[in-house]
């Protein structure tokens, strides 16, 4: 019988907002998160920014991943910090993978997304990232 | 509820706050000391909704079935919590919960609530506090509580110590009939659903089951209804509540209700006594020499595992 008095594991939603098919990506950083020991809420494609915070506020998630390839991050992202704010859960941080120009990176970063991962960066990581993100939240 | 002494976080659920709901289930999953108020204030409130388990096989369509089936009941206005449950892994202690990918819904929709949870380390289909988990949706006001497991084995059944009905959901083509006359998942059945019936071999295996429940003595009055579903080309959903109802209906009919839920908490509460004695028990065999010997003359073979564990269950009972 397993004792309860282990750590509770983060709980992460993965998301992929707007319209690109492209979730290779979040898939494997679904999985390296699982294998870092986390229990990761996998949304998957084509989410409205209204969904992926209901699905966040619903599944009590310490940290939400971002996944976008189409280019539409900077109308898709800040209406997600936005929404998250408006229900009074700002303190969830939120990080976010893909096709970013580093311009855009600057700009999302100020206004509230925690950290930005672009192609060639190491699962290794992005789970230390998410490791980080999430613990002073609880 | 108990009044004023309810914590703040059970008056919340109970006036349909979705946060404290989220935040009291996660409380719940981690055992953590906040939980223990809530669930003693709200149990009074729970015992009211149907708790509907899906239970079978992985890929079988449990996810997809359960996302059209909520549709259905909220067209005809019925609130619907979801508990989707899927495995963490032995290995990391991660786990990846996928069964929201199949749900669809508008989201501005307060009518449903859909939670995963992991099903951290309990074998048997469900995680070890998930019928907590649907105490606190039945108290949070839902209609009905729909709980799906994880693609299950022959042997996983622990849905039946939570669910009022039981639907078992298979598809064409899993075996011939000799498979439903095995023990186990078949056995828990309230009602069985052959999904992907848009393929072929439904009609089969929709016979071999009605073959099974031809033979069962289980139930006199009752008859397991065989339903055949499609999510894909879309049918049966109507037919499948219908079946819901009428065991649901039967419970009422026949009294089973009042004695399966007496069987179900006498199983949780001698559950729960024996959790709290084994963690003791384990606890005293760290620091406890006398224990420790007991132990080396086992290893030593001097002494058989039953006669030591007879000896220690008499010191434990003695010691009151």
């Amino acid at each position: 019988m397993p004792s309860k008095a282990k750590t509770a594991p983060i709980r992460v939603l993965i998301a992929k907002p707007g319209l690109d098919g492209h979730d290779r990506g979040a898939k494997v950083v679904a999985r390296a998160l699982r294998d870092a020991g986390m229990e990761v809420i996998y949304a998957g494609l084509r989410q409205t920014p209204e969904e992926i915070v209901r699905a966040a506020l619903e599944e009590d998630v310490d940290l939400i991943g971002l996944s976008i390839l189409s280019g539409a991050h900077m109308a898709l992202f800040p209406k997600i910090l936005a929404l998250l704010k408006k229900e009074h859960a700002g303190r969830i941080p939120v990080f976010a993978g893909g096709i970013i120009p580093d311009e855009d990176a600057r700009r999302l970063k100020k206004a509230g997304i925690r950290a930005i991962f672009g192609p060639g960066t190491t699962l290794d990581e992005i789970v230390r990232t998410a490791q980080g993100l999430a613990r002073p939240a609880r | 509820m108990t009044g004023v002494r309810a914590p703040p976080a059970a008056r919340a659920i109970v006036r349909g706050d979705r946060r404290a709901l989220a935040r009291a289930i996660t409380a719940v999953e981690n055992g953590s000391p906040e939980a223990d108020p809530i669930l003693r204030a709200l149990y009074p409130n729970t015992g009211r909704a149907p708790i509907v388990g899906f239970t079978g096989p992985l890929g079988v369509g449990k996810s997809s079935l359960i996302n059209a089936l909520v549709g259905h009941l909220r067209e005809s206005g019925r609130t619907v919590g979801v508990i989707a449950v899927d495995p963490s892994s032995p290995f990391s202690g991660g786990s990846v919960l996928g069964d929201r990918i199949r749900f669809s819904r508008r989201a501005d929709d307060d009518g449903v609530f859909f939670r995963s949870m992991a099903s951290r380390g309990a074998v048997g289909g469900v995680a070890g506090t998930t019928r907590e988990v649907a105490r606190l949706l039945d108290a949070a006001g839902f209609d009905l509580v729909l709980v799906e497991t994880v693609g299950s084995g022959q042997v996983d059944i622990a849905i039946r110590d939570i669910a009022t009905t039981r639907v078992v959901v298979l598809v064409p083509h899993l075996g011939d009939e000799v498979q439903t006359l095995k023990a186990g998942l078949f056995e828990i059945a309230d009602v069985f659903c052959v999904n992907k019936s848009d393929l072929p071999g439904s009609e089969a295996a929709q016979r071999d089951l009605m073959e099974l429940v031809s033979l069962g003595p289980k139930h006199a009055e009752y008859r397991i209804p065989i339903v055949r579903t499609s999510t894909f080309q879309p049918s049966g959903l109507t037919e499948l509540w219908a079946a819901v109802e009428s065991h649901e209906a039967y419970l009422d009919r026949s009294g089973e209700r009042t004695t399966g839920e007496r069987a179900r908490l006498t199983q949780e509460i001698v559950g729960r006594v024996r959790d709290r004695v084994g963690v003791e028990l384990a606890a005293r065999l760290e620091r406890d020499a006398t224990l420790r010997h007991l132990i080396d003359q086992v290893v030593a073979r001097t002494l058989d595992p039953r006669s030591a564990a007879e000896r220690l269950y008499r010191g434990r009972s003695a010691r009151r």
